[in-house]
C-alpha cells in the first residue's frame, strides 16, 4: 500500500477580484502532485502566478475552486486556525529576505515557532541549538541577525523551517538575495535535507539553481508546465 | 501557545521599546493614582461630614438669643439673653411634633482634681441635652432627674477632661473642683472624638441647668431665668421646616415682636446645613471621580494609540509568526498581553504612587482622607479592565490581517 503523495493539487483555480473588470486569474486549472522525499523547483516569470501557488501550497491561502490536499487534509475545509495548526506541523517556510526578528539572537529566532506547538522551554532550547548545529552555525548563538552574513542568516531561517520536523519545506527564492557561491552552500543544505528525507518545494526563477531539483515545474501565465525546459523563463 | 509564552514574548516585545512602553503606561500611572487619590480624599470627606451629623443629632433645632443680622454694633446671636425656660417650656407644650427641647447655659472654668487642673468648658443642661446631641454615657449612672429638680452639684466629664484629671483612676464618685466649687463625678461620657470643625468635643462637663446657673455663671450679669440656647429634638425630619416656623411664630408671640420687627432670637437648622454640605461634598466626589476618570480614560486611549502604532509596525513579524504557524488567537493574544502589561504594570505603579499621594494629602494638605481596600482593589481592576478594552481592537486588527498581505509589506 502506498503512501498517498504530499502534495496533491487537482484542477486547482485562483481568481482575485472575480466577477469585476480587474479579475486576475492566478492560477488556471492547475495539476500537481508532489510525493514525500522529492526536491522539486517551480519556475516562472514574475507575475506568472508560482508566488500564488507557493502560497497555496504553504497552505497561506485557500483555493477559488480545485482541491488541494496537503498530507490528504482538503485545505479548502479548513478555517484560519486549522490552517495555521497545519503549518506548524507540516511545513516549514524558508524566505528570500529571511524574515528574521531583528531583535532576537538565532537561538530565539530558531526555537520561535515551537511556543506555538507548546513545546516545553528546555527541549526547545535544546532542538534549536542542535538545528543551528545541523545548519554549521552551532557557533553562532547568541549573535542577532544584523550581526550575521546574508548567507549566514538564511541558514538561521532554514534552521528555523526545520525546528518543528515537517514534512515540508516551501523556500521561495532562498538564494534570491545570497551571492552565487553561498546560493551553492544554501543549495548543498538543501540536498542534504532531501537526503534525511524531507521533501522539498523550492521556487525561483533562476534555471540553474532550478536544475539542481530532481523535477522543474514551469509556471506560465497561471498554467503548471511539467518536463519542459523552461527556456525564456529566466528573465 | 501557553500563557507562560505569550507573557513571555509580551515582555520582550515592550522591553524592545521600553521607553515607549514607559511612557504609554505613565498615562495608566496618572489616571489610577489620580483614582485613589480622589476617591480617597471624597469618602473621607463624607466621613467626616458623617461624622458630625452623629456629632449633631440628627433633626434638631438650634435656638439663640439675639438677631442674626442686625444693624448697628451688637454682639453676635446668643449675645442677648432673650430666651427663657418658660420660653423652652412653651415650646414643649404647644409644638407636639418637637420629640426633645432642652435649654441650657454654658462657660468656662478651671477644674481641679487633686494635683491636676485642667481648663475646659461647662455646660448647665436640662435632661434632654443628651438625647438631643447623641451623648452616650461611658460609665456611672449619670445626671438623674432629683439633680435636675434640686440642683445638685453633679457633674458628667466628657473623655478629655476624664484622661487630664484622673489619668488611671476611676473619677465616678470622686470630688472635682469647678472653679472653687466642689462637684461629685456621677459619669463619664462615651467619647466623640473630633467634631466637624476640628475641635475637641470630649473637652467638655455637664452639670445641671440650676446648679450651673446658682453655682457657677456667677455675675454673669443675666437676668434670672434666661438661658443662652435652646435646642429642640424633632421626630421625623420632614417636620424640621414646619417646626421652625411654628417655634418662630410663638417666640415672636411670647416675646411680644410686632410684625416687620426684627426678631431678638435665632432658629437654626443644622441638620439642612449638614445636607447641603453632604450634598456638595456628593457633587465634588463626582467631579473628582469624573476627573479621575477622564484621565484614566486618555490613558487608554494612549495604550490603544501605541497598540496600533505597533501592530503596524511589526506586520512582518505577524505574517512571519503566522507563517510558521501562529492561528489568529495567538496573535491576538499576543497584543493584548502587551496592552495589559502595559496597563497593569502602570496600574500597580499608580496604585502605589496614589497610596502615597492619599497619606501625602491626609499629612501636609490635612485633607480628610480615607483610603480604603476596595478603592485599591478598584483601580487595580480599573488598570486591566482599560488595557483589555483599549488592547482589543488593535489586538483584533492584528489577529485577522491576511498572512500573505503581511508578509509581503514593506517596512
Amino acid at each position: 500500500m502506498s503512501a498517498p503523495p504530499l502534495v496533491q493539487i487537482e484542477g486547482l483555480c485562483k481568481v482575485y477580484a472575480a466577477g469585476t473588470q480587474a479579475q486576475v486569474v492566478a492560477l488556471d486549472q492547475v495539476n500537481l502532485s508532489i510525493g514525500r522525499g522529492e526536491f522539486v523547483s517551480i519556475m516562472g516569470a514574475s507575475g506568472s502566478g508560482k508566488s500564488t501557488l507557493m502560497n497555496m501550497i504553504g497552505c497561506l491561502d485557500r483555493p477559488s475552486s480545485g482541491r488541494y490536499l496537503c498530507d490528504g487534509v482538503d485545505v479548502a475545509t479548513l478555517d484560519a486556525e486549522q490552517l495555521a495548526r497545519l503549518r506548524l506541523e507540516k511545513i516549514g517556510f524558508v524566505f528570500q529576505t529571511f524574515n528574521l526578528l531583528s531583535r532576537m539572537d538565532a537561538l530565539h529566532n530558531v526555537m520561535m515557532p515551537l511556543g506555538y506547538a507548546d513545546v516545553p522551554l528546555s527541549e526547545r532550547t535544546e532542538r534549536a541549538r542542535a538545528a543551528l548545529e545541523a545548519v554549521g552555525l552551532g557557533d553562532r548563538l547568541s549573535h542577532r541577525p544584523g550581526e550575521l552574513s546574508g548567507g549566514q542568516q538564511q541558514r538561521v531561517s532554514i534552521a528555523r523551517a526545520l525546528i518543528n520536523r515537517p514534512t515540508l519545506i516551501l523556500a521561495d527564492e532562498p538564494t534570491g538575495a545570497l551571492d552565487s557561491r553561498t546560493s551553492l552552500e544554501v543549495l548543498q543544505l538543501f540536498k542534504s535535507l532531501q537526503g534525511q528525507g524531507h521533501t522539498i518545494v523550492l521556487i525561483t526563477h533562476e534555471v540553474d539553481i532550478a536544475h539542481q531539483a530532481d523535477r522543474i515545474c514551469v509556471m506560465r501565465d497561471g498554467r503548471l508546465f511539467e518536463g519542459e525546459q523552461p527556456l525564456g523563463a529566466a528573465a | 501557545m501557553t500563557l507562560t509564552d505569550t507573557l513571555r514574548t509580551a515582555v520582550f516585545a515592550l522591553r524592545g521599546n521600553w521607553m515607549r512602553s514607559a511612557l504609554t503606561s505613565l498615562g495608566v500611572i496618572i489616571g489610577i493614582a489620580a483614582v485613589i487619590v480622589m476617591v480617597s480624599v471624597g469618602q473621607g470627606t463624607q466621613a467626616e461630614i458623617d461624622k458630625l451629623v452623629s456629632g449633631l443629632g440628627a433633626n434638631r433645632l438650634d435656638i439663640s438669643g439675639g438677631a442674626p443680622n442686625t444693624g448697628g454694633i451688637r454682639g453676635g446671636a446668643g449675645s442677648n439673653a432673650t430666651l427663657t425656660d418658660q420660653d423652652a417650656a412653651a415650646i414643649r407644650e404647644q409644638i407636639p411634633e418637637v420629640q426633645y427641647v432642652a435649654a441650657g447655659i454654658r462657660g468656662g472654668s478651671q477644674l481641679v482634681y487633686g494635683e491636676n487642673n485642667w481648663s475646659s468648658s461647662w455646660q448647665g443642661v436640662q435632661p434632654d441635652f443628651f438625647d438631643i446631641n447623641g451623648w452616650k454615657l461611658a460609665t456611672g449612672p449619670g445626671l438623674e432627674s432629683s439633680d435636675y429638680s434640686s440642683a445638685t452639684k453633679a457633674v458628667v466629664i466628657g473623655e478629655t477632661v476624664r484622661r487630664e484629671l484622673f489619668g488611671d483612676e476611676d473619677p465616678i464618685g470622686q470630688s472635682l473642683r469647678i472653679g472653687k466649687v466642689p462637684f461629685r463625678v456621677v459619669g463619664v461620657l462615651a467619647p466623640k472624638g473630633q467634631g466637624g470643625f476640628g475641635q475637641d468635643q470630649d473637652d467638655v462637663i455637664m452639670v445641671p441647668l440650676e446648679t450651673a446657673r446658682r453655682r457657677l455663671s456667677g455675675a454673669s450679669g443675666a437676668p434670672p431665668g434666661t438661658v443662652r440656647q435652646i435646642a429642640l429634638g424633632v421626630a421625623r425630619s420632614e417636620d424640621l421646616a414646619y417646626v421652625q416656623e411654628e417655634v418662630e411664630a410663638l417666640l415672636r408671640e411670647r416675646h411680644h415682636i410686632a410684625a416687620g420687627e426684627e426678631d431678638d432670637f435665632t432658629v437654626r437648622n443644622i441638620s439642612e446645613m449638614v445636607a447641603t454640605r453632604t450634598q456638595t461634598t456628593r457633587i465634588m466626589s463626582l467631579l473628582l471621580g469624573a476627573v479621575a476618570g477622564i484621565s484614566l480614560l486618555v490613558g487608554g486611549i494612549g495604550i490603544m494609540n501605541i497598540m496600533l502604532v505597533s501592530v503596524t509596525e511589526r506586520i512582518r513579524e505577524i505574517g512571519l509568526r503566522m507563517a510558521v504557524g501562529a492561528g489568529p488567537r495567538d496573535i491576538q493574544r499576543q497584543f493584548l498581553a502587551e496592552a495589559m502589561l502595559i496597563s497593569f504594570g502602570g496600574g500597580v505603579i499608580g496604585t502605589l504612587i496614589g497610596i502615597a499621594g492619599a497619606l501625602l494629602s491626609a499629612e501636609l494638605g490635612s485633607l480628610p482622607v480615607q483610603l480604603d481596600w476596595q478603592v485599591v482593589a478598584l483601580a487595580a481592576g480599573c488598570s486591566v479592565a482599560t488595557g483589555l478594552f483599549f488592547g482589543f481592537y488593535p489586538a483584533r486588527k492584528a489577529a485577522q490581517l491576511d498572512p500573505i498581505e503581511a508578509l509581503r509589506h514593506q517596512g
